[in-house]
């Protein structure tokens, strides 16, 4: 029976952020501190000329510069932490000062001067691929593979940046929701026979699309602080993941890892633009070294817009063939990405969207990613799938309609099973219940009730969406490391990052449930390097619960075995006579025959070895071997490798049931209903999933109505960097009573049960908005993300001015 | 509700940001006002330059208004704007204030901000600055028992005030406010950045109306952005706070 899996509890950092205690990385100060800041380009396109800063460098206070020939060269498209020649967007940073006070440090800024040359810039990815068109980069506008034959006949495969361009035809193609012939891209794949497929519907939907990007905007932007004590880093950065970045972050500052500290028990937020370590980091830890001072650079809200990433913008064309019982029988999806200045599109995952809510017979997909003069773009709360998600939602719709079909009857009958597959190559999934989920979804909702009121209301109308939101949850192979201390207590060493979802919490409960230890005496171990963590996944693509319920699962078996050991030893008997409870490891035969976990653990420090960490398995990541080494002869030391057999991709799904009511008068829209339904396997920490389904309705609903970046075309300067343009949801703008539930059929490949759900919150709510904004307007696709107010009144006003020719970042 | 400062704010950051936007665009001094310089693709070469100000024609201030959140770059944001304001003024330096029921002494120029003396002179980091131009709310602090954005106030306009910062929110004996009870009941925060100020905009709102509906509470509390989105958490943890749940 569950003792901690699938009930709530108060994640230990949960107090502080109440009381303001707990410290974010630009909390900290350190004596002797001084302070950078950034010199940004104000150019879209350009060319670093010259840089003089000597009038800077005069200034009282002023302790130096830092530009691009103090760190390693980065080659296009890579994303340099400061710019070397060529600039490529608004905001790029190009220098950054030091000063003794952060006044002085700004004011330096201004007393240096910068030389540019301009270059042609472009904000738009058609505009680039037209003939003509300008190229974000001097070398071109895309990303292309490129494969040489080496030594010996092996391929040699890397990438180069080219200039691609394709037909006037294909554009205006394109532009005009038809399908750009003779148009040129960088990825495709396909199964089936797309043309029997199609031969096969009775209905065929073909429609164009367009998703504009828009950034992360982190609460708390990415201020790092670093100082160095005797060739060790310290390092407080604003990051999601923890032991994950050890490496990466070692290699920016060239050090061995073993003397990083990376310091990281908060994080304001990053939804996915903080999964790894950033380019940034590298300028506060290389500059605090070189000014032997501890240093912190701090990002403003400006900047965080400019260099904290951006979801990747779409525009595309989406053709759907459907049979006449409401099976899909063929796609074909073209996707054109807005990159930004990294080239980071997410067509794929777009494409691995469609393939996994529809489960098309066949299907096709091509995409490029072009380059634009925008911000650097990353992941981004399901990137790919869920502004996907938003789009496809109306499409599908109509096809429904088209066919005679209840759109949730036909959400239904395509759903993906345990038997189905996922993306072009229709690998396996661990398990699915997608079907489940819409019928609780729709009682719960009451989606048959609803649908039988009546929808007008003097100058309001009603509309009702349902939407999936899907995005692969979880991973292998990493490592989990608990110490049961001569105190008898549970210390669960976490290498997971905390970045407000409370996973690293709900994973370590894994381990107290296997090794059967109450909760209060539990002691999550976590936030910084030399805490001793072990080798944990980035806190990325939700994936946390899934991984990590196994790390934790696993190490807690290995402590249960050398427990077992141990009692063997000293009590008689073999191991298996054994068991566990009450924090005893006592004989099954004979229950008052036992130790304490207390007296166990005194005994593994004395036996040593493996059983307090002297030893410890092969196969463990050196980052995890070096947090045993630290922890060695300190208790009973359980550590493992996942290694748990299975295969395929777990996947987090979500159905969203939305009800709106639209004023036709202003275009304003109020969310009456909403209701999200989880297939995530065994629910591991009720509460916190409960406030997963709102959080992620409120970014759906940014996804679907509001957020957008908005670029001046004529200048290709950002026309909403603060919060207030970007529009990011407020309390006023989501509905204030959300209806959740989760099927909660485990998933055979977690020993908990569970998979990851973070992302597809946000895809489900988007789909279901869009879906019900559709409803609402007699099925009027708008086919863009956002559909903000001012395309539904220009709609309604019979205008196209904001939704015709796949205009992107702008209004 | 917390009062915004936006106009004033925006002022004072859009001169920042166009300052520095001209700083770095500029062409060969302008004949007139030359309203078209700045746009003007076919400049070859940009350079920075203090004396650009001199463009400032109130026209062109204007357009930096509108373009506020927009453009620019640059190393500009904390503290320019306010210095560029006047120097002190024959101002004292040296203010009394009280801060959470205590008389501080703190030498702050006149042109801080509350947030930034609260944070770096007082050491009191629970206040999170998330914008620093009056959109989040992640500063809140009460002056006055009303909740205030801590980066849109100077240090000097609180010296008769009463400010109560998120580290005075506490019960005398020691014990969380029931706001700071109830988000945590209700696991309320996630990743927490902003919840210093929703706890402060909460207290005010219960402290004004003890038993607000759900949807009074959002009014109340929407000056204070969430970019997690747990607004409904925080939303039930008013709730729970004036005894409408348990």
């Amino acid at each position: 029976m569950s003792t901690h899996i699938g009930f709530d509890f108060t994640p230990p950092d949960v107090p502080g952020k109440v009381t303001g205690e707990i410290k974010y990385a630009e909390d900290y100060k350190r004596e002797g501190m001084v302070f950078a800041r950034l010199l940004t380009s104000p150019l879209p396109s350009g060319r670093v000329v010259g840089i003089d800063a000597r009038e800077a460098l005069r200034m009282d206070g002023v302790l130096g510069i830092f530009t691009a020939d103090d760190l390693p060269p980065v080659a296009p498209p890579g994303n340099p932490a400061l710019a070397s020649e060529y600039v490529s967007f608004v905001g790029q940073p190009i220098l950054a000062v030091a000063a003794v006070t952060e006044e002085i440090a700004e004011s330096a800024i201004e007393k240096i001067r910068v030389d540019f040359e301009r270059r042609p810039f472009v904000v738009d990815p058609l505009e680039s691929l037209t003939p003509g068109g300008a190229n974000a980069y001097p070398e071109g506008n895309t990303l292309v593979r490129t494969e040489e034959e080496g030594p010996e006949g092996t391929p040699i495969r890397g990438a180069e940046i080219r200039d691609v361009k394709w037909p006037q035809s294909a554009i205006d193609a394109l532009r005009a929701g038809k399908e750009p012939k003779g148009a040129e891209f960088t990825t495709d794949w396909s199964f089936g026979d797309l043309d029997a497929g199609f031969a096969e519907a009775a209905v065929i939907v073909e429609e164009p699309f367009v998703t504009i990007g828009y950034p992360h905007h982190s609460l708390e932007s990415r201020t790092c602080m670093a100082y160095w004590e005797n060739g060790k880093c310290y390092f407080h950065g604003s990051s999601q993941s923890q032991s994950a970045n050890d490496n990466g972050l070692a290699r920016m500052l060239d050090i061995d890892p073993a003397n990083l500290v990376f310091i990281n028990e908060a994080t304001g937020g990053g939804f996915g633009s903080k999964i790894g370590p950033y380019p940034y980091m590298a300028i506060s830890g290389n500059f605090a070294k070189r000014l032997n001072r501890p240093l912190q650079l701090r990002i403003t809200r400006e900047q965080e817009f400019y260099i904290g990433s951006a979801r990747s913008g779409m525009q595309g064309w989406i053709k759907m063939g459907v049979k006449a019982n409401g099976k899909v029988s063929a796609i074909d999806l073209v996707v054109v990405n807005d990159g930004g200045m990294t080239g980071a599109g997410s067509g794929n995952s777009s494409a691995q969207h469609v393939t996994v809510a529809y489960q098309p017979e066949n299907m096709r997909f091509r995409g490029i990613s072009v380059y634009t003069n925008t911000t650097p773009r990353g992941a981004q709360r399901g990137p790919g799938q869920n502004e996907m998600a938003a789009v496809l939602a109306p499409i599908a719709d109509k096809a429904a309609k088209a066919i005679g079909m209840d759109r949730v009857a036909f959400r239904r009958i395509n759903a993906i099973d345990s038997n189905g597959f996922q993306g072009g190559g229709q690998g396996p999934v661990t398990s699915a219940f997608v079907r489940e989920a819409l019928d609780q979804g729709m009682r719960t909702f009451g989606w048959e009730e609803k649908n039988a009121l009546a929808k007008q209301n003097g100058s309001k109308v009603r509309g009702l969406g349902v939407g999936i939101g899907y995005h692969g949850a979880g991973g292998r192979g990493y490592d989990g490391l608990v110490r049961i201390g001569t105190d008898g207590k549970l210390y669960i060493h976490s290498g997971v990052g905390n970045l407000g979802t409370y996973s690293y919490a709900g994973t370590c409960r894994a381990a107290a449930e296997a090794l059967q230890v109450p909760w209060e005496r539990c002691e999550i171990v976590r936030g910084r390097t030399d805490n001793h963590l072990p080798h944990s996944s980035g806190q990325g693509g939700s994936n946390t619960i899934f991984t990590h319920t196994r790390t934790n699962w696993v190490a807690a078996q290995d402590a249960i075995r050398k427990l077992k050991e141990i009692a063997a030893q000293d009590l008689g008997g073999e191991p298996e006579d054994y068991m566990i409870g009450d924090e005893r490891v006592f004989a099954t035969a004979e229950p008052s025959r036992g130790l304490s976990y207390a007296q166990a653990a005194a005994r593994a420090i004395e036996l040593g070895g493996k059983f307090s960490g002297e030893e410890y398995p092969d196969d463990i990541n050196p980052i995890t071997q070096r947090a045993v080494q630290g922890l060695a002869g300190s208790g009973l030391i359980g550590v493992a490798k996942d290694n748990i057999p299975g295969e395929g991709q777990p996947p987090g799904i979500l159905v969203g049931f939305c009800e709106i009511e639209l004023d036709k008068d202003t275009g304003k829209l109020e969310i009456l209903d909403y209701t999200a339904i989880a297939d995530c396997g065994t629910v591991v920490h009720p509460k916190n999933f409960e406030n997963a389904m709102r959080g992620g309705a409120v970014w759906g609903v940014g996804l679907a109505a509001f957020e957008r970046h908005v670029y001046d075309p004529q200048n290709g300067l950002p026309a909403n960097t603060g919060l207030y343009q970007s529009k990011p949801p407020t309390y006023l703008d989501v509905n204030v009573e959300t209806k959740m539930g989760a099927v909660n059929i485990p998933d055979p490949q977690n020993p908990t049960g569970g998979r990851g759900i973070g992302e597809p919150t946000q895809g489900a709510a988007a789909a279901a908005l869009a879906s019900a904004i559709s409803d609402a307007l007699d099925g009027h696709v708008f086919n863009t993300a956002p559909t903000t107010t001012d395309m539904i009144i220009n709609h309604l006003a019979g205008n196209d001015y904001s939704t015709k020719y796949l205009k992107t970042n702008t209004f | 509700m917390p009062m915004r400062c936006n106009f004033l704010h925006l002022i004072i950051s859009s001169t920042v940001a166009y300052d520095a936007n001209n700083a770095r665009v500029r062409v060969p001094p302008p004949r007139n006002t030359d309203r078209h310089a700045f746009h003007n693709k076919k400049t070859e070469q940009c350079f920075v330059n203090d004396s650009v100000n001199l463009q400032l024609t109130r026209r062109r201030f204007i357009k930096g208004v509108i373009f506020s959140g927009a453009a620019a770059t640059s190393g500009a944001g904390i503290y320019l704007a306010a210095n560029a304001q006047s120097g002190n003024g024959g101002m004292e330096r040296l203010i009394t204030l009280t801060i959470n029921g205590r008389t501080r002494r703190v030498d702050v120029p006149p042109t801080e901000t509350l947030a930034n003396t609260l944070r770096y002179r007082l050491n009191l980091t629970g206040t999170k600055i998330g914008c620093n131009r009056g959109e989040c709310g992640a500063c809140t602090v009460l002056i006055d028992g009303v909740p205030n954005y801590a980066c849109s106030v100077l240090t000097h306009n609180v010296k008769t005030k009463q400010v109560t910062s998120i580290e005075g929110v506490k019960n005398e004996d020691g014990t969380l406010h029931a706001v700071q009870q109830a988000f945590i009941a209700e696991n309320a925060p996630q990743c927490g950045f902003c919840t210093p100020g929703q706890v402060m905009s909460a207290v005010a709102l219960l402290a004004n109306n003890p038993r607000p509906t759900k949807a009074e509470a959002a009014q109340a509390m929407s000056g204070n952005l969430c970019r997690c989105g747990a607004y409904e958490h925080y939303l039930n943890g008013v709730l729970r706070a004036s005894g409408q749940i348990a």
